[in-house]
């Protein structure tokens, strides 16, 4: 049987990071993964990521997970694919399903890294092919190029449920509607609102009564819901769809260590069964550790510093570094991750109605309600403001830790400070070069250039663009509003693609000045 | 003992509802009235439900519809899902076939 200093169950964010960290500090170490690529959940990434530079902020995830490998490979971390850990025993045994064989490996410390599965929610008609989760939609469209379906709706306006439904418009489906029992929206108002502009009706409140089809999806009814989740009578809405998608929350896949005998909790705040852990993932069994979604429902972000704490944690156990080294380490981490675990959707703020910015300023009702800030909304941030000449608009109105726009931008207009979750601010000295930096690393893709003079009677918005066919100069189409509805006429006068805005296309069109501060998506008139 | 195994505790009769026949465990074709009635004869515990129904046992293993079966059994029992106990873990943690199984690679 083959002994490794360190093995580690799952190839992801968290895993690859603490297999860096240990194989750098002499460690021997094994990932096994079941799946025939490695990276996990990151490589079905393609947005661009939120943070500071620390965190990899606006670079797309699967990015991340390649520089992941990459440097896994340079530390000498030995990753096996199509590896499927089947079972964990005494003395940290594992048996790995490999081809048609059963191995035996011991580690003389092991790191879960297993993540999470999706949650399915029950109406008649779920067991329909045509409802899938959104997570399978994903790997469908990101790692097989296959297109889930054509007319879709969502159910859930967490995170995944919101950057799932734009991957779905950019994979040319049409997506119905996005449908979320809670009465408000509960991811990123940025993701809502680049989803909310394409022209996405959002239904919160409402929940699916039925899936409809004989042998497949060919529609579904949602109706609306009272406080206490029960259907309002009469409230019921029809949807000709082929694909249902259901984003509905995550599960940690955290049987191994159960089985294992790790002391573990029921906490619904982490998601469900989970390890009893210190905050360095270290478990009731003495060099098991976890890291991840398997102690806890966070996202990738902070999974990488978890998995670079466990990692360091298992080279102290095993002797290869001094305590005082994990001490500092870990301290540097901590922060790190105290820094992500900032802002309105901090863990500790989770089911917390927040009414204002930490700026005092109050906070949109229709961006929690619909998706999109409203007109008369949007100008009490600090992002929005009024000038002469060419000048970014910056419609970021949560307090979230993410701060690329204000490295981005060569003359610094923007001002964040060093508080991460600050909402950025224009400064009013500084001088708008139009160089659409800012435009390209808003991850939340929330920034305009906006132009009040560029013509007589007419201004320019310049906007982030990332659908194919791209549209091309002289194209003339409609300016949709923050709601996705209709504003005005519009013509593309400018269509601008470039390295350094990493597939972010920046898009001008030109409308009537009066339109300026309400015009915020084009589309082609067909 | 807590309350959630005092078997003397009266949960009352089962009540037919309209969604019983819905499928819960999609891979052994469990439907929602099946669990229900399931609590009613006794069976208690995730383990038990388990054995009695072979929920989680195809070849999902439980990963779609264990959160859905804890839930519907809590209901039954009003209390809350994170109360109950899962069902234990025990290896192979995927389907695995006994061919398999039973073919220790020699390293």
């Amino acid at each position: 049987m083959k002994r490794y200093d360190l093995i580690i169950v799952g190839a992801g964010p968290s895993g690859l990071s603490a297999a860096i960290e240990a194989a750098k500090r002499g460690l021997e170490v094994v990932v096994f993964d079941e799946n025939e690529k490695p990276g996990g959940q990151l490589f079905k990434q393609i947005h661009k990521f939120f943070g500071s530079k620390e965190h990899k902020a606006k670079i797309r995830g699967f990015k991340i997970s390649e520089d992941l490998l990459k440097e896994a490979d340079a530390a000498g971390v030995k990753v096996v694919l199509n590896a499927t850990v089947c079972g964990m025993y005494q003395d940290k045994e594992i048996t790995v399903r490999i081809n048609d064989e059963m191995h035996h490996y011991k580690g003389d410390t092991i790191i879960i890294a297993t993540g999470a599965s999706e949650n399915m929610v029950t109406f008649p008609g779920w067991t329909l092919p045509g409802v899938i989760g959104a997570g399978a939609a994903q790997t469908m469209m990101n790692l097989h190029g296959v297109k889930p379906g054509s007319k879709i709706l969502m159910l859930g306006s967490g995170n995944v449920g919101l950057v799932v439904s734009f991957q779905l418009i950019q994979c040319g489906c049409e997506v119905v509607a996005l449908v979320d029992a809670a009465p408000r929206v509960g991811g990123y108002g940025v993701h809502a609102a680049k989803v909310a502009r394409t022209g996405v009706p959002f239904y919160l409140s409402h929940t699916i009564v039925k899936a409809e089809g004989e042998d497949h999806v060919t529609g579904v009814t949602i109706a609306e819901v009272d406080s206490s989740f029960k259907f309002i009578p009469g409230t019921e809405k029809h949807f000709d769809v082929d694909t249902i998608c259901l984003a509905v929350g995550l599960s940690p896949m955290s049987q191994l260590l159960k089985m294992a005998g790790c002391k573990m909790e029921d906490n619904p705040k982490r998601g469900g069964q989970v390890p009893i852990c210190d905050e360095y993932g270290r478990t009731s069994i003495p060099g098991v550790f976890v890291a991840g979604d398997v102690s806890g429902i966070e996202e990738a972000s902070s999974a990488m510093i978890e998995g670079r704490m466990a990692g360091i944690a298992a080279a102290e156990y095993l002797g290869y570094i001094e305590k005082e080294e994990l001490d500092s380490k870990l301290e540097e981490l901590d922060a790190a991750l105290d820094g992500l675990r900032q802002g309105m959707f901090a863990p500790k703020n989770r089911g917390q109605m927040i009414e204002k910015t930490d700026e005092g300023i109050d906070i949109s009702t229709n961006l929690l309600k619909k998706g999109y800030v409203a007109d008369d909304e949007i100008e009490r941030f600090p992002g929005v403001t009024r000038a002469k000449g060419i000048h970014p608009v910056i419609e970021c109105t949560q307090n979230i830790p993410c701060n690329p726009c204000q490295d981005s931008c060569p003359k610094k207009c923007i001002k964040i400070g060093a508080n991460i979750t600050a909402l950025p601010a224009i400064d009013p000295e500084a001088t708008c070069v139009g160089c659409g930096m800012c435009v390209a690393s808003c991850s939340g893709q929330a920034i305009f250039l906006v132009d009040e003079t560029y013509e007589e009677g007419y201004a320019s918005i310049t906007m982030p663009y990332e659908f194919l066919p791209l549209p091309e100069v002289g194209d003339k189409g409609i300016a949709l509003g923050r709601s996705g509805q209709k504003v005005c006429e519009a013509e593309v006068v400018n269509v601008r693609t470039s390295p350094a805005f990493d597939k972010t296309h920046l898009l001008t069109m030109k409308v009537p000045v009066e339109f300026v501060m309400k015009a915020r998506f084009f589309k082609k008139e067909v | 003992m807590n309350s959630v195994n005092d078997r003397s505790r009266d949960i009352g009769e089962f009540v037919p509802a309209p969604d019983d026949d819905m499928l819960i465990c999609r891979c052994e074709e469990i439907t929602k009235g099946e669990i229900r009635r399931a609590v009613h004869d006794g069976m208690w515990t995730m383990t038990e439900i388990r054995r009695y129904l072979r929920t989680g046992m195809g070849l999902c293993q439980g990963q779609t519809c264990a959160r859905l079966v804890k839930g519907i059994v809590a209901k039954e029992l009003g209390i809350s899902p994170a109360e109950l106990e899962p069902a234990t873990s025990r290896a192979p943690m995927r389907p695995t076939e006994m061919r398999i199984l039973a073919k220790e690679a020699q390293d």
